[in-house]
């Protein structure tokens, strides 16, 4: 279901997909790519969970990017969010710009998060291993960067470069406003210093990575597993940086079993 | 009718094979490209070059800012702009400019335009410009979607410092300073003029005419591609109850002045096509980060400078086409000055920038350029907007309070027989010519 919610009495207005109606509550927090308007994963995951996927602002119809600077902005507004939806904890997960922003509201306040799942997250720098420039990468390079095969169906779809220019210049557009507002967090270097404060978090954490993933490569996993103590490391293969779409069933069963655990 | 002679400072010897082999001029060019041994010679011909259109009766020199960059190697136009202090007499400075949003604390820009003003009497035009995609936001890693936000502060600080009389404490979002005291304080008081370079953002247009700035429109596409931004600007200031004043606008354009237009395409044509295939080739991916233009500007479907759609808008062009579509105003004396003039009507632009100097042009022919323009072409379209009152040149110190550089004596004994100076010069220009 697709909401608009008014949030911090109309400083932002937020398209808020929910899935399931039982369960805890699961919060997602979606990549630089945004969401799509139906997402399986999620609604796999709505059997077990009530999950609420806002649109970021800046990202879908949701407004108020301008109020976000960085990550403690973001980490409050989600805080506030949650407080308007009346979820005083929530399991939390976050994939790529989503998982560096889900580690940074948990550090900043660790009590708000029962469990965290960071999918492929960003939010480490390690100069022997430098992630891809996406915002520079031309569009036909861009499912190579995100996809373990970047010809399956999954790919295609997602990565479809229109022929229409009208079409073309509204993508162009929605690419611009999107990226616009994950370059506070990721542009130049996707590190606004979590590794000061990822001790911090405290809670049960699970690091899911795509086994094939180019963007940012696997051995980033040990950044965020050596800082979060007794977090566990699982590795989905055959799937690049967007796993969810990849290898879906596994992707699913690895968060449920962990958040049912 | 006003002339800056503006010097782009390229690197004249990329590879033939340039295009092919790599992707960009800008911000991920090969290191290996670059002998300093040539660029020593580079920089000592340019500043020639500038210090010869003085002594031929340009208004004013122009320089910029670019970063990484294979076609500009001024990623400080200060420092070229203090050299041209000392050797120049008549011409005013226009540096154009400093990109106000890469300085921390910006006020440094402040400080440095207030030595240019007072080291060359009076003689600066400040030139603020956002900058671009490349520089700012891929070379300087300022956050796309915080470039405005920034250049904006910046601003305020800059002309703060120059304006109020005393101390104040700015209380920016991204610069605090709890003691702002500009010392040295420039000549032309309150500050010099301003000016804005732009590529054709909208709300640049806006900036400009609510602060009765310059708005200097930096194109490389020439005058009829240009009219699209110049009507944008000019729209702007009609709506806002400005004077049309041709002066408010100044205008960059390649000229190329020869004995006859058939000599005129022999001399400049490969020169054009160096520039417009190695100095503007430029990787596609850094050409506009996501956040550098606002979706305002793109909705108004003004095409970037460079990038994928500008290279397949001038690819396969010749030299005709580069004459006709007006990328180059070129010719014979006559020729230029008619085409000048009727161009300058056309956008209605009164500081006209010359470039004169394209992309591989050699020492001879850029003398050559300037002279047969200065002597042959500028007295005879001067005239052009003289019923207009130029606001926007520095006004500088009376000539007789001039300080004058004292005579330099070298003495053999100390400089060890280094200091033939002119002689030095041609033995860098035979290793370059290699």
């Amino acid at each position: 279901m697709i909401t608009t919610h008014q949030s911090q009495g109309g400083r932002y207005s937020i398209e808020l997909h929910t899935y399931g109606s039982g369960g805890e509550p699961l919060l997602f927090l979606h990549g630089a790519g945004g969401l799509m308007p139906q997402e399986p994963f999620l609604e796999e995951l709505g059997r077990d969970f009530k999950v609420y996927a806002p649109h970021f602002p800046g990202y879908g119809e949701s407004t108020g990017t301008e109020h976000i600077d960085d990550v403690v902005d973001a980490s409050l507004f989600y805080h506030e969010l949650m407080d308007e939806l009346k979820i005083p904890q929530a399991n939390i997960l976050g994939h790529s710009m989503g998982g560096m922003l889900a580690a940074e509201l948990t550090a900043l306040d660790p009590h708000r998060t029962k469990k965290l799942v960071l999918a492929c997250p960003a939010g480490f720098w390690i100069n022997e291993h430098p992630i891809p420039d996406f915002f520079a990468a031309p569009l036909n390079e861009i499912a190579g960067m995100l996809f373990h095969d970047p010809n399956s169906p999954a790919a295609k779809m997602m990565t479809a470069i229109p022929e229409d220019f009208k079409a073309l210049e509204v993508m162009y557009v929605e690419r611009v406003k999107r990226l616009a507002t994950a370059g506070k967090f990721l542009w130049p270097i996707p590190d606004r210093g979590l590794s000061k404060r990822a001790y911090r978090i405290k809670v049960p954490t699970l690091v899911v990575w795509g086994e094939s993933d180019k963007l940012i490569p696997p051995v980033y996993a040990k950044e965020f597993t050596s800082r979060i103590k007794g977090s566990k490391l699982e590795t989905i293969k055959q799937a690049g940086h967007m796993l969810m779409y990849e290898q879906q069933p596994a992707f699913v069963k690895a968060v449920r079993d962990f958040l049912k655990s | 009718m006003k002339f800056t002679w503006f010097h782009l400072m390229p690197y004249r010897f990329l590879p033939e094979d340039f295009k092919d082999k790599y992707r960009s001029v800008w911000v991920d060019i090969p290191r290996n490209l670059y002998d300093p041994k040539v660029g020593h010679k580079l920089y000592n011909d340019y500043l020639d070059q500038l210090e010869y259109a003085d002594g031929m009766g340009f208004d004013a020199l122009g320089v910029n800012e670019h970063h990484q960059n294979g076609y500009g190697m001024m990623p400080s136009p200060n420092l070229m702009a203090a050299t041209l202090t000392r050797r120049t007499k008549n011409a005013n400075l226009v540096v154009l400019g400093n990109s106000i949003a890469l300085y921390n604390p910006p006020i440094r820009v402040a400080e440095e335009f207030a030595m240019l003003d007072v080291m060359s009497g009076g003689r600066l035009v400040a030139g603020f410009p956002v900058g671009t995609s490349m520089d700012d936001n891929f070379c300087y890693g300022v956050v796309p979607a915080q470039l405005r936000e920034r250049y904006y502060e910046a601003h305020d600080l800059i002309v703060k410092a120059w304006k109020e009389k005393d101390i104040f404490s700015f209380n920016g979002k991204y610069t605090k300073l709890r003691y702002v005291n500009l010392w040295p304080r420039p000549v032309q008081q309150p500050h010099p003029p301003i000016w804005i370079p732009g590529g054709g953002s909208v709300e640049t247009w806006d900036f400009c005419a609510n602060h009765d700035y310059q708005y200097s429109f930096l194109s490389y596409f020439g005058y009829l591609a240009g009219k699209k931004v110049a009507d944008g600007y000019w729209d702007v200031m009609a709506k806002k109850g400005k004077e049309l004043n041709p002066y408010s606008m100044g205008f960059a354009q390649i000229v190329a002045v020869s004995e006859t237009d058939e000599q005129a395409e022999k001399d400049y044509a490969p020169h054009m096509d160096y520039f417009f295939n190695r100095c503007l080739h430029v990787y596609d991916g850094f050409a506009d980060a996501p956040g550098y233009r606002t979706v305002k500007t793109i909705k108004a479907g003004i095409l970037g400078q460079v990038g994928d759609r500008a290279a397949m808008v001038r690819q396969d062009l010749k030299w005709k086409d580069f004459v006709e579509q007006g990328y180059v105003i070129a010719g014979s004396p006559k020729t230029v000055r008619e085409r000048l003039r009727e161009a300058m009507k056309h956008i209605h632009c009164g500081h006209l920038m010359t470039l004169m100097q394209i992309g591989s042009m050699p020492p001879e022919l850029v003398r050559k350029n300037t002279s047969l323009f200065a002597t042959e072409v500028a007295p005879y379209v001067r005239d052009l907007w003289s019923e207009y009152e130029d606001k926007w040149s520095p006004k500088r110190m009376p000539q007789d309070e001039i300080a004058v550089p004292a005579p330099v004596h070298f003495d053999s004994r100390l400089t060890n027989g280094a200091a033939k100076h002119p002689a030095a010069a041609s033995h860098a220009e035979a290793r370059s010519a290699k």
